[in-house]
């Protein structure tokens, strides 16, 4: 079974979906032709035409085989990803690695465990938690591809103070084909139920490789969920990222994405605040060099009365780098009370960086509160000039000037093993010669 | 002689604003230049600390080296500090930080070992009791949020952690008000050395009140017009600079 005539991504062969029980078979089949009816994303779709996919369809990627990493071993996975003393589960290509997780520090009446462990049990799907309709061929892809990826169902007024840690890396010898991963994990937050969750991908494979993950988490009444992105892939990969987030009453959602890596990446937040009082707060911070390209796009769907939405992304471009921000806020029609605000902010350290910065605001209901900003600047020469006559080199002043300007996002980090972690990735990503001419 | 300044002009764009400055310093001693608006003072005071916006004209040695050949962070390690008028607010950088790199870097620049955070963090409590700064100020953005006096103060308290051979204050005692006047004066007073030479730039005899000078220079449309003792400005605060001008300019050629 092919995807669609074409070249690269688009011709291919996609194994037949045996071995799993009859309704996933049934989802996957249907997902393929998803693809085949509606195509990858081309220029005049809104939420990609500013991210250029095109290059990437031409690749003929194979899909991921289970696999031992070869590009890195184990003892350096503390000093890449962290270690934050909970549950760790590690997949390699999209495949579960049980020899690199581990599922010792899991809470009684905690479900955490690879997702085809779960798949396996359920004789349906239920429905609105697995695999949602796709509204995207990058989506549809994953849901008929996924090897595997984690399963965390929080039980109601259970507080998991420890974070768990997944980890993807992407992985390949160095004579191996363009491979494909399609990591998918699914978060259900129990009423009144609060859990962190800690997503690393990273990979030090100088080969192509492509990384399609979906990350879906249902928040029920009064839930809390921490949830952190840190996307440091190597710059040969390529990153596609979607969280698609549903939040019901009272319930509260924190998201962090942390974008240094990979050539091309693309980081998608989707959340429906689906109950009234409904509360989500989305951070992202983006630091492309050289020629890589980090696009950020999110959706926020105020669909009942009375949610607060915030909203805050900063960029840091430099070389001959290239990032998109487009923040679309939906404010529907009976969701009064409505209060939302968003600010993307962008620091252009060369004259080759470009970023396209698009709030897009849908304002259906009345009695709302919506604010947005965007601004786009370069460092300001009379800051550096106090600091070099206090004798301090022009590198060092514009390296601190800079930072200053990130670490208002690592402050707010609520992880202290994190922040410290991201504190060193981000001196060292600010430090680190541009690639690019 | 700590700074010789011979036939300096600068101009931005077309705009002349530095006219042909001569003046000398001697080392150990205190300095003001006083002049109305738009005279060409805090231009002369950017200028010195290597402000690249001005096209720059003329000799200034330093310590007895070419001043204008330097970037502004090689000034700063040779000993020379300007305290601005307007201290820029960096927000998301702690001042305790920055003061340790500031120092540090000089250090470093000067042969002298680096201090570690304990280490420095005694070396500026000594200093920041000498300008009476509120510890709550050091965990704070730099001049973020700063009061005018505590920004001012700010700048006196990096002067005493510097050490420099030749502090400039670029009107130190605009927008302070009288006790705020007095304890600056007092922390500057403390750091009058004979190693050690201040200029201040001032529109007000106030300053001089407070901070004594050895010699008083009056600047106006971009040179120094006069010279004369400190009674020079008592004055000029009587007389007024344009009387001074017309009464008092050197024979420079055609303008005025």
């Amino acid at each position: 079974m092919s995807l669609n005539p074409g070249t690269g991504l688009g011709q291919m062969v996609v194994p037949e979906p045996d071995g799993q029980p009859q309704w996933l078979q049934k989802i996957r089949r249907h997902s393929i032709q998803w693809v085949a009816q509606h195509g990858f994303p081309g220029r005049d779709d809104e939420d990609w035409k500013y991210t250029r996919i095109g290059p990437l369809l031409a690749i003929p990627f194979e899909p991921a085989r289970a696999s031992l990493p070869t590009s890195m071993s184990f003892s350096d996975l503390d000093s890449l990803v962290g270690n934050f003393g909970g549950p760790r589960l590690v997949f390699v290509n999209g495949f579960f690695n049980p020899e690199w997780s581990s599922l010792t520090q899991i809470p009684e009446n905690l479900l955490v465990m690879a997702l085809q462990t779960r798949l396996h049990q359920e004789e349906e799907s239920n429905g609105r938690h697995l695999f949602p309709p796709p509204n995207n061929a990058f989506t549809a892809l994953n849901s008929a591809l996924t090897e595997d990826g984690a399963y965390i169902e929080v039980p109601a007024n259970l507080r998991v103070t420890t974070p768990i840690h997944l980890v993807f890396i992407a992985d390949a010898e160095a004579d191996a084909p363009a491979l494909l991963a399609n990591p998918r994990s699914v978060v259900i937050a129990g009423a009144n139920s609060h859990i962190s969750l800690v997503e690393s991908y990273i990979g030090l494979s100088p080969r192509l490789s492509l990384t399609n993950a979906v990350t879906e988490l249902v928040l029920e009444q009064g839930a809390q969920v921490e949830h952190y992105t840190v996307q440091n892939e190597s710059e040969a990969a390529i990153h596609l990222g979607l969280v698609e987030v549903h939040q019901q009453q009272d319930s509260r959602f924190y998201a962090h994405v942390v974008s240094l890596g990979s050539s091309l990446a693309r980081h998608e937040v989707r959340v429906a605040l689906a109950g009234e009082g409904a509360e989500t707060q989305l951070q992202g911070l983006y630091m492309p060099r050289g020629k890589q390209h980090h696009s950020h796009v999110t959706t926020i769907d105020h669909q009942s009365p009375g949610c607060t939405s915030r909203e805050l992304y900063k960029g840091v471009l430099e070389g001959r780098s290239r990032a998109v921000f487009k923040g679309q806020v939906i404010v529907r029609q009976g969701a009064d009370r409505t209060d939302a605000s968003q600010t993307n902010k962008n620091l252009l350290l060369s004259e080759g960086a470009e970023i396209d910065t698009r709030p897009q605001l849908e304002i259906l209901a009345d009695d709302v509160k919506c604010t947005h900003g965007a601004a786009v600047g370069q460092l300001d020469e009379d800051a550096v000039f106090y600091l070099r006559s206090r004798g301090i080199p022009d590198k060092e002043a514009r390296d601190m000037l800079t930072y200053a300007f990130v670490t208002e996002m690592l402050e707010s980090l609520a992880l202290p093993a994190l922040r410290t972690l991201l504190e060193h990735s981000v001196a060292r990503q600010l430090s680190r010669e541009s690639t690019g001419p | 002689m700590i700074l010789q300044i011979a036939n300096l002009h600068a101009k931005v764009g077309d705009k002349e604003i530095l006219r042909g400055v001569n003046l000398e310093l001697p080392l150990g001693q205190v300095h003001a230049i006083m002049g109305p608006n738009g005279s060409g003072k805090s231009t002369l005071a950017q200028v010195l600390a290597g402000r690249e916006e001005y096209t720059v004209n003329g000799q200034v040695l330093f310590d007895g080296k070419d001043l204008l050949s330097l970037s502004a962070e090689e000034r700063a390690f040779m000993g020379l500090f300007l305290a601005f008028q307007y201290p820029v607010e960096l927000p998301g950088v702690g001042n305790l930080y920055f003061l340790r790199t500031a120092l540090n870097s000089v250090r470093k620049h000067r042969g002298l070992d680096e201090l570690d955070a304990v280490d420095f963090l005694a070396y500026a409590q000594k200093r920041m009791d000498l300008v009476e700064m509120d510890r709550s100020l050091m965990s704070r953005s730099v001049n973020e949020g700063f009061s005018g006096g505590e920004k001012k103060r700010n700048e006196i308290l990096q002067l005493a952690i510097l050490e420099p051979k030749l502090a400039i204050l670029d009107e130190t005692d605009s927008g302070l008000d009288i006790d705020a006047l007095r304890a600056v004066a007092k922390a500057v007073n403390a750091l009058r050395s004979p190693d050690r030479t201040l200029l201040l730039i001032t529109h007000y005899q106030r300053l001089l009140d407070y901070i004594v000078p050895d010699q008083v220079h009056v600047m106006t449309e971009g040179r120094i017009v006069r010279t004369g003792g400190k009674d020079l400005a008592l004055e000029l605060e009587q007389h007024g600079y344009l009387a001074d001008a017309k009464d008092h300019t050197l024979p420079v050629g055609g303008h005025r």
